[in-house]
């Protein structure tokens, strides 16, 4: 009850400070409990429901209430809005959109599908996922994947207005959600495999006027950063940061896009997010004038950012100088929990690159950075001492170094592999337990670099990669992890089969759930990760849980419909390059669990 | 009776030209030859070649490399295919070489209300077109000549002809 008037609160000032704008709308709706009004639950990206009717005692009795098939057969991911009695569903490409009357058992109010080239399609790297739509002031705003940003009414699914943020001729495609802040959308892109310079873009909610334009590499004043303010490990970035990182030129094929979804502290009225990895995947034809590692800023990072004018507040880069494909953008996490005795108010990331950090939010210091997977063996680890000339750097492991081993070598056993110890999948928070739910892969690869050349919208990749379940461990290609981000410790660990790949619901219930590849709804005890409840949905499950009341009842739902990066490496099964280390049932092929097609399943207790 | 005898004759040479042509049509399915470390079938379609003990020639290699950075975000591990475009190992058992060539240089696409299957037109990208018939062998040697899955475990060297072709073939020196 203390933090639910505290939150109205807050939404009381900041309703006073800027009358109209969309967060005022967000903070109203995400309030809430009985909806689910943004992607990532709230701004915070807890990913947390106070919804209790659903209990570790009951859930063994959840029931399938009704299920809406997408008539869409590509990968699932992100999840449902529910506002008031109106559900919204999104699908990737072509990436419909439907109003469900939840007072009418699902009925379809209106449907919404945009008319794109389908050239876009195969710009698109891994599959034409789209994470979902948002919602603010009675709109809903669908950011499609050849990167037209269209206003919806959400009453009448009419269009209000549409903006175009990039070029799929240049590969730029869109498979982010948006975040709605002040009066501003803010959108990301992709296409780091295909050269794409990176940028955050904000347009005006009520006209779809581009207001402002962050670039993550290239010269200061498209960075919208001040050399002497914007802060990385407690010090002035300085002048130039990110183009004296670079050789020449080559930051302006360089990457660090920015697909990942976005955080909002309307405390410290900072947005947060990360940077994908640079381009290629080659090191070696990224190394600096003197043949030597050079960091590429600020690609690999994370980023503070004020809404209202696009300024970076500050920056950290995780990866300097990538050699595996560990793009920055997974989730960042509002937090405020203890670190070291103290309450801090953190920012909590699980990077691709396997370490887990813990970050103050407002300053950008770095508190914790730990393995959250034990398999993880390209760095010995983050040097944490303020005074060493490393500080803040993870130090690599020559052996697992693609640049010190060289082009046209094979590289092998490095953990995790490209796709990271997680993903995009979001993880989720609970205030009850101060423990955050990570949904893991478990996956590591051998990884050949060689020279290739730039086609603007042509792959720009330049490595060869062989992936397989982590050697040594359970044989399976994902854990669900809970993790204390305070003491960067594995509190415990499930075991699965494949990767997950389905972002994590906490609730007030004691019940966390996710999805897996196989399909399964699952629920598991937020104290030991028991598992209380398993149901099969109709294909692997890639999206995200949510939950909402309707009529005073309680409804967990996800979408499933197998695909993504997933649905690359796994639909074939993985190979085992060393013979011997064979676990059983790792390499089972996800075909032999799934097929394609949308669905959504909605649940309740009877 | 005259008359009988050319007959004759021509049936009998109609036959053992049949015979022949049945004869060299057999040679060409498995007859190879290698020209600088590049192997090519008796009508001259580039293929693979894998040695007793397994080793590959390198273009068969290079095809595993190049395809494995270019091709296998949609076709999957080993063209073993994904959950959105078809296992090559399958469509190569009937594709002609010509037919490959026209399909990865100019794309294809299969947009129905069931599906939206998009092949990119790749002419114009080198990391693909100066290694295509890598590729190509590359695809044949795992859809029919046994390659097994993952990295090839031996390969020959590079030839010094592969040198000179990417070199050509990007236009550096």
């Amino acid at each position: 009850m203390r933090r639910f008037a505290l939150a109205g609160a807050a939404l009381a000032l900041i309703a006073y400070a800027v009358p109209g704008a969309a967060s005022d709308d967000v903070l109203k709706q995400t309030a809430n409990p009985a909806q689910w009004a943004l992607q990532t639950g709230d701004y915070a990206n807890h990913r947390f429901s106070k919804l209790n009717q659903i209990t570790r005692d009951n859930v063994k009795n959840l029931k399938v209430a009704w299920t809406f098939s997408t008539g869409v057969l590509r990968g699932h991911e992100g999840s449902p809005l529910v506002i008031g009695d109106t559900m919204y569903v999104h699908t990737p490409f072509p990436n419909i959109v439907y109003a469900l009357d939840l007072n009418d058992e699902g009925r379809i109010i209106w449907k919404y599908e945009p008319k794109q080239d389908p050239s876009v399609i195969p710009v698109m790297c891994c599959d034409t996922v789209y994470r979902g739509v948002a919602y603010a002031d009675n709109t809903i705003y669908l950011h499609q994947a050849d990167t037209t940003l269209v206003a919806l009414d959400a009453k009448t699914g009419k269009e209000k207005w549409k903006a175009v943020n990039g070029d799929p001729k240049k590969g730029e495609t869109n498979t982010a959600t948006v975040l709605p802040v002040k009066d501003k959308i803010i959108v990301g892109i992709s296409g780091a495999e295909f050269g794409v310079r990176g940028h955050v873009t904000a347009y005006d909610a009520k006209t779809g006027k581009r207001l402002w334009r962050a670039y993550s590499v290239g010269p200061d004043n498209e960075l919208l950063v001040d050399p002497e303010k914007t802060m990385s490990l407690g010090k002035p970035i300085g002048k130039d940061s990110s183009a004296k990182t670079w050789t020449g030129d080559q930051w302006k094929i360089g990457g660090g896009t920015t697909w990942g979804w976005m955080s909002y502290d309307p405390d410290t009225n900072l947005f947060y997010y990360g940077t994908a990895n640079p381009s290629t995947w080659n090191p070696v034809q990224r190394a600096g004038p003197d043949g030597k590692p050079i960091d590429q800023k600020w690609t690999m990072s994370l980023f503070a950012r004020d809404p209202d004018t696009g300024m970076a507040k500050w920056i950290y880069q995780m990866t300097p100088f990538d050699e595996w494909d560990y793009d920055g953008i997974n989730e960042n996490i509002l937090a405020d929990i203890d670190v070291g005795g103290q309450k801090r108010k953190t920012l909590v990331h699980f990077d691709r690159n396997g370490l887990g950090y813990t970050l103050d939010r407002v300053t950008g210091e770095l508190l914790v950075a730990a393995k959250y997977d034990p398999a993880v063996n390209w760095t010995s680890g983050v040097v944490m001492d303020k005074n060493s000339p490393q500080y803040g750097r993870p130090q690599v492991v020559a052996k697992y170094s693609t640049f010190q081993n060289g082009q046209d070598v094979n590289t092998k056993g490095v953990c995790p592999a490209a796709l990271g110890s997680k993903d995009q999948q979001p993880a989720a928070f609970s205030p009850r337990t101060n423990l955050f739910y990570v949904p893991t892969n478990h996956v590591c690869m051998d990884y050949e670099p060689f020279k290739v050349s730039y086609t603007a919208g042509q792959p720009y990749v330049g490595a060869t990669l062989s992936m397989f379940p982590a050697p040594g461990s359970h044989g399976g290609m994902g854990n669900f992890i809970a993790w204390d981000a305070g003491k960067g410790k594995i509190a415990w660990s499930n075991p699965e089969k494949f990767s997950v790949w389905s972002g994590a619901l906490a609730t007030d219930g004691g019940v966390v759930f996710y999805g897996t590849l196989e399909g399964y709804l699952k629920a598991v005890d937020e104290k030991d990760g028991k598992e209380l409840y398993r149901f099969k949905t109709p294909s692997g499950i890639i999206g995200n849980v949510m939950t909402y009341t309707h009529k005073g009842k309680q409804y967990v739902a996800v979408l499933s419909g197998v695909g993504g990066w997933a649905g690359i490496g796994l639909a074939a099964g993985l190979t085992n390059p060393t013979d011997g280390l064979g676990a059983v049932g790792g390499y089972a092929a996800l075909r032999d669990y799934t097929a394609l097609g949308g669905t959504l399943t909605v649940f309740t207790l009877p | 009776m005259k008359r009988t005898e050319p007959l004759l004759f021509v049936v009998v040479a109609l036959g053992l030209l049949l015979a022949l042509q049945a004869a060299a049509q057999t040679a060409d399915k498995t007859a190879k030859k290698e020209k600088d470390g590049k192997w090519e079938t008796a009508d001259g379609t580039p293929t693979y070649n894998i040695g007793p003990d397994g080793t590959v020639d390198w273009y068969t290699y290079s095809g595993f490399r190049r395809y494995h950075s270019e091709c296998h975000v949609c076709h999957g591990p080993d063209g073993e295919g994904s959950t959105y475009a078809p296992a090559l190992v399958q469509s190569m058992k009937t594709m002609s070489y010509p037919d490959f060539l026209q399909i990865v240089a100019s794309g294809r696409q299969d947009v129905n209300p069931a599906q939206q299957n998009v092949m990119p037109a790749l002419g114009d990208n080198p990391n693909v077109m100066c290694y295509i018939d890598d590729i190509y062998v590359y695809l044949k040697a795992r859809s029919e000549g046994g390659l097994a899955r993952g990295r090839p475990p031996k390969r020959a060297d590079k030839p010094a002809a592969a040198d000179k072709h990417e070199k050509a073939c990007f236009g550096t020196k």
